[in-house]
C-alpha cells in the first residue's frame, strides 16, 4: 500500500518498524476514514433526490451505499481503535509527554465519533420502520459528525506540525495548556480543509469509478448513471477548491517548515529565483532526470522570482527529512493527480453545460474509472509528504520520533502481523463489497428487494410476530 | 472533588459504560462461541445477530473516550501502563480489530465456508480480548505497573490475580449478555430463546460469582492495599453488588424477567466503583497517585468540559438508538 520510507540503517530497528507499523495502518485507516467522512453526504444526495423527486433509482443508490457503508463503517472504527493504542505501543514517549497538550484535540474528536457511530447506526438500520424524512434527517448528524472529527484530527496533526499552546517546565514536562491555542494551531487552517476536501474526492471518484465501470460493461441504465452523476458531482466541486486550499497549503509550509519545503520540492541552495522540478531524482549536487522550469518555484511560493527560498544547505543534517527523492515524487504525483482530476471535472462540466448529459466517449468512462484510484493514491502521497517530511520530528522541533519510539520488544513481528492482518481486510474489504454488488445486479433473492419505508408487520398485540426476522439465513459462526 | 479527582470519575464513568454495554457485546459473542454446531447454533446465534447489530460500534466507542480521557488527563499513568502490559495490550487491540471486521463481514461474506470463517473470528476474538483487558486490569490492581513505567514485560500479568481478573471479564459479559438476550428474546416472543438464555444467565452468574469469590482471596494475598479498601471504604459497594446479584439470580430462578437487567447491570456496576474506591487515591496502586498523575488544570478542565457536553449530546442520542433498537424500529438484517 504505502511504499516504504528508507531509512538510514543506523537508526535504531525499534524506530523503523514502528514507523512502517504506524504507516501501514494509518494508510489503511485513512482511506476508511474519508468514507466515514465523505459517503454520508454522498448517500443523503440521493436519498433527498429520491424523497424529493420520487426517484426510485436515486432512493436504491442511497440504500445500497449505506449497505456498503455499514462494513467500510465498521473496518475503520476499528483500525481507528488499534490506532489509538498504536499512540501508547509504539510512541509511548511522545504521549507521556504530550498528551496533556494535543490529547485535547482528541477528547473533542472522541464525541464526534460518538455521535457519528450512533447516528449512523440509525440511519443504516432505520430503513424500513423509521419514516421517509425521519430517517433521512436521522442521517444528517452524520455529516456533521464526520466534518467535525476530521476537524479535530487533523488539528491533531497539525499541532504536530505546529506545536503550540503549551508550556514546558525544565525537565521538559508540559506544565500549562492553551487548548485554543493548541486546536486552531498555525497549520490546522489549512491541514483541516485540505484533508476534509481530499475525503469528499476520494470518495466522490472512488463511487463514480465503480459506476463508470459498470457503464463500460454497458449498464447505461438510470441506476449506473446517476451511481455516477451523483458523487462526481460532489468530487467535481471540491476539487477547483482543493487545487487552491493545497496551494496556499504548499506556501504555509515553505513558510512555516522550510526543511519539509526543500526537501519536497528539491532544492538544494538557498536563494532567489529557485528553479520548479517535475519529477526526477533528488541528489546533493541538484535533481537529475527533472523537467525544469526558471523561477516558477519562487514565484510560487512568494509571487515573485525574486522570493528567497530556503535550500537543504541551510538546513542542520540532524533536521534534515529523510528521502528526498519519495518526497519529492510524492509531491508532484499529488499534485499532477489533483491537476488531472481537475481537467477531468472541466471535461464533465463543459459538456454538462452544454448538453446536459454525460460525455458519452467510452474514453471518459475510462478516466472515471480510474479517478478513484487516483484519488487515494493521491492522497496517499499527500500524507507521505506530511508525515515523511516533517521527520526527524515527531513534534516539529520539540521533540525527535527516535525519542518517541517505544523500547519494547517484538515490533517488527506485531508490524508483520498488522501487515498480515491488513492485508487480508483490504481483500475481503473488496471481496465483499463486489459480492454486494453482484447480488444487487443479479436481484435474487436478498431481502434488499423489500421496499424501503414498507408499513410495519404488525400483529394485534403490537409484537412482532416471533419468526418475522428470526427465519433469514444468518450467517452463523461455527465456533 | 479536586480536578484530577473529577477527570479520575470521569474515567471511571466511561470504565463502567464500556463494562455495561462493551462487556455485554463481547458476552453476545461467547454465546455465539458456545452455540454449537450450525444448524443447533442457529437461532440462538440470530438472536445474537439482532440484538447487536445495530448497537455494537456504539457500545465500543466507550472504549475510545476511556483510552483518551486517560492519555489526556493521565498522560504518565497511560504511559506506564502501556510501556509495561504491551503484551495483552497488543493481543486485546488485535482482538478488537479481529472481532469487530468478523461481525461486519460474517453477513455480506461470500459462501458458506467464509461466512463460518469470519463468524469463527468474531467469536474467539470476543473471548480473548475481554480476557485480555482483564488481565490488564488486574495487573494495574496488583500493583505491577510501577509508575515511570516499562515494567516486566510478562511476569507483570502472567499472575493468578491478573489471569482470574480476565476470566471475571470474560464471566461477567457473558451473564449481562444472557441477561440483555432474555429480554430481546421475551420481546420477540420467543419462549425457547427466552428460556435457553435464562438458563445460560443462571451459569454464567454462578461462575462469575465463584470466580469474584476466589478473586477476593487473591487480593488479599497479592493485592493487600486494594483488599485492605475494599473490604472496608469499598464494603458497601461490595454488599450493594453481592444483594443485586443474588436478587438478579432469585428472578433468574423463579424464570421471572423483571427487574432483571437494572440487578444485573447493578452487581456489575457496584463492583467497578467499589474497585475505584478501594484503589483511591491511586490510579496505578501503590506508585502512582491521581494527583500526581494527572495533566495541567487546563487540560483537566477541557474534558470535563467535553464530559459535560458528551453528557448533553451522546448520552440522549444513545437512549435514541437503544430506544430505537429496543422497539424493533431498527432492522437489523436489513
Amino acid at each position: 500500500m504505502l511504499p516504504f520510507d528508507p531509512l538510514p540503517l543506523a537508526e535504531s530497528s525499534n524506530l523503523l518498524a514502528a514507523r512502517n507499523q504506524m504507516a501501514w495502518t494509518l494508510g489503511f485507516h485513512i482511506v476508511f476514514s474519508c468514507l466515514g467522512v465523505a459517503l454520508p453526504a454522498t448517500i443523503l444526495a440521493a436519498n433527498y433526490l429520491g424523497l424529493k423527486r420520487g426517484d426510485e433509482a436515486a432512493m436504491e443508490l442511497a440504500r445500497r451505499w449505506s449497505r456498503a457503508m455499514a462494513v467500510t463503517f465498521a473496518v475503520g472504527a476499528v483500525s481507528g481503535t488499534l490506532l489509538s493504542f498504536e499512540f501508547g505501543l509504539l510512541w509511548p514517549e511522545f504521549m507521556d509527554r504530550f498528551g496533556a497538550a494535543f490529547g485535547v484535540a482528541f477528547a473533542i474528536e472522541g464525541i464526534f465519533f460518538f455521535l457519528e457511530a450512533i447516528f449512523l447506526a440509525v440511519y443504516i438500520y432505520g430503513w424500513k420502520r423509521l419514516s421517509p424524512w425521519q430517517h433521512f434527517w436521522a442521517g444528517v448528524p452524520m455529516v456533521i459528525t464526520g466534518i467535525g472529527g476530521a476537524l479535530s484530527v487533523v488539528a491533531a496533526n497539525a499541532w504536530m506540525n505546529q506545536p503550540q499552546g503549551f508550556t514546558l517546565n525544565a525537565a521538559g514536562k508540559v506544565v500549562d495548556v492553551e487548548p485554543l491555542k493548541v486546536l486552531f494551531n498555525p497549520a490546522t487552517g489549512y491541514e483541516v480543509p485540505h484533508m476534509i476536501l481530499a475525503a469528499y474526492m476520494v470518495v466522490g471518484f472512488l463511487v463514480a469509478s465503480i459506476y463508470a465501470v459498470g457503464m463500460l460493461k454497458g449498464r447505461r441504465d438510470r441506476l449506473h448513471r446517476l451511481g455516477l452523476l451523483i458523487p462526481l458531482t460532489i468530487a467535481c466541486i471540491a476539487t477547483p477548491i482543493q487545487l487552491f486550499v493545497g496551494d496556499t497549503a504548499a506556501r504555509e509550509v515553505a513558510d512555516h517548515q522550510p526543511a519539509k519545503f526543500a526537501a519536497m520540492e528539491c532544492i538544494q541552495k538557498t536563494g532567489d529565483d529557485q528553479t520548479e522540478y517535475l519529477g526526477g531524482i533528488c541528489t546533493d549536487d541538484g535533481v537529475e532526470g527533472a523537467i525544469g522550469i526558471p523561477g516558477l518555484d519562487s514565484f510560487l511560493v512568494g509571487f515573485s522570482t525574486d522570493t528567497e527560498v530556503t535550500g537543504l544547505n541551510d538546513i542542520p543534517d540532524d533536521e534534515e527529512p529523510p528521502a528526498h527523492t519519495l518526497l519529492h515524487l510524492s509531491f508532484d504525483a499529488m499534485v499532477g493527480i489533483g491537476t488531472a482530476l481537475l481537467g477531468l471535472g472541466l471535461w464533465f462540466g463543459f459538456v454538462w453545460w452544454k448538453r446536459r448529459d454525460i460525455p458519452q466517449t467510452p474514453w471518459f468512462l475510462r478516466a472515471v474509472a480510474v479517478s478513484g484510484a487516483g484519488a487515494i493514491v493521491a492522497l496517499w502521497c499527500g500524507w507521505i509528504v506530511t508525515e515523511v517530511g516533517r521527520q526527524p520530528w515527531i513534534v516539529y522541533e520539540y521533540m525527535r520520533t527516535s525519542e518517541a519510539v517505544t523500547k519494547a520488544d517484538g515490533i517488527w513481528f506485531t508490524f508483520a502481523l498488522v501487515m498480515a492482518i491488513y492485508a487480508a481486510l483490504t481483500a475481503i474489504t473488496i471481496g465483499v463489497l463486489r459480492a454486494m454488488s453482484r447480488r444487487w445486479r443479479e436481484g435474487g433473492d436478498e431481502p434488499e428487494a423489500d421496499i424501503p419505508y414498507a408499513p410495519r408487520t404488525e400483529t394485534p398485540t403490537g409484537r412482532k410476530p416471533p419468526h418475522v426476522s428470526g427465519n433469514r439465513p444468518v450467517g452463523g459462526g461455527e465456533g | 472533588m479536586s480536578l484530577p479527582d473529577a477527570a479520575a470519575a470521569i474515567l471511571w464513568v466511561g470504565a463502567t459504560f464500556y463494562a455495561l454495554f462493551g462487556g455485554a457485546d463481547f458476552g453476545g459473542g461467547f454465546w455465539d462461541l458456545v452455540a454449537g454446531g450450525a444448524e443447533r447454533g442457529e437461532r440462538p446465534r440470530a438472536t445474537i445477530q439482532r440484538s447487536l447489530t445495530p448497537v455494537w460500534e456504539a457500545n465500543h466507542v466507550w472504549l475510545i473516550f476511556c483510552l483518551v480521557v486517560l492519555w489526556t488527563a493521565f498522560p504518565s499513568a497511560f504511559y506506564a501502563v502501556m510501556t509495561t502490559l504491551y503484551v495483552p495490550l497488543t493481543i486485546a487491540a488485535f482482538g478488537i480489530i479481529l472481532r469487530g471486521s468478523g461481525f461486519a463481514f460474517r453477513k455480506s461474506i461470500e459462501g458458506l465456508s467464509g461466512r463460518r470463517a469470519a463468524g469463527a473470528t468474531f467469536a474467539i476474538s470476543s473471548l480473548l480480548t475481554p480476557f485480555f483487558m482483564g488481565a490488564v486490569v488486574g495487573a494495574i490492581a496488583a500493583g505491577n505497573v510501577p509508575a515511570d513505567g516499562n515494567g516486566e514485560a510478562f511476569s507483570s500479568w502472567l499472575q493468578p490475580l491478573p489471569l482470574l481478573v480476565g476470566a471475571i471479564f470474560v464471566a461477567s459479559g457473558a451473564y449481562l449478555a444472557a441477561v440483555f438476550l432474555v429480554g430481546d428474546a421475551d420481546r420477540a416472543g420467543d419462549e425457547e430463546m427466552e428460556r435457553y438464555f435464562q438458563r445460560r444467565a443462571l451459569g454464567a452468574a454462578v461462575v462469575a460469582g465463584a470466580l469474584a469469590a476466589v478473586g477476593l482471596f487473591l487480593l488479599d494475598s497479592e493485592a493487600s492495599y486494594v483488599y485492605d479498601r475494599l473490604t472496608a471504604e469499598g464494603l458497601p459497594l461490595v454488599i450493594l453488588s453481592l444483594l443485586c446479584g443474588t436478587a438478579a439470580l432469585a428472578v433468574l430462578v423463579r424464570g421471572g424477567r423483571r427487574p432483571l437487567r437494572p440487578l444485573a447491570g447493578g452487581a456489575v456496576v457496584a463492583v467497578i466503583w467499589g474497585w475505584g474506591v478501594a484503589q483511591f487515591p491511586y490510579l496505578l496502586p501503590t506508585s502512582l497517585r491521581i494527583d500526581q498523575a494527572a495533566a495541567p488544570d487546563a487540560t483537566l478542565t477541557i474534558v470535563l468540559v467535553v464530559f459535560g457536553v458528551a453528557a448533553v449530546l451522546v448520552l440522549p442520542s444513545l437512549a435514541l438508538l437503544y430506544t430505537l433498537a429496543q422497539k424493533d424500529l431498527l432492522e437489523s438484517e436489513h
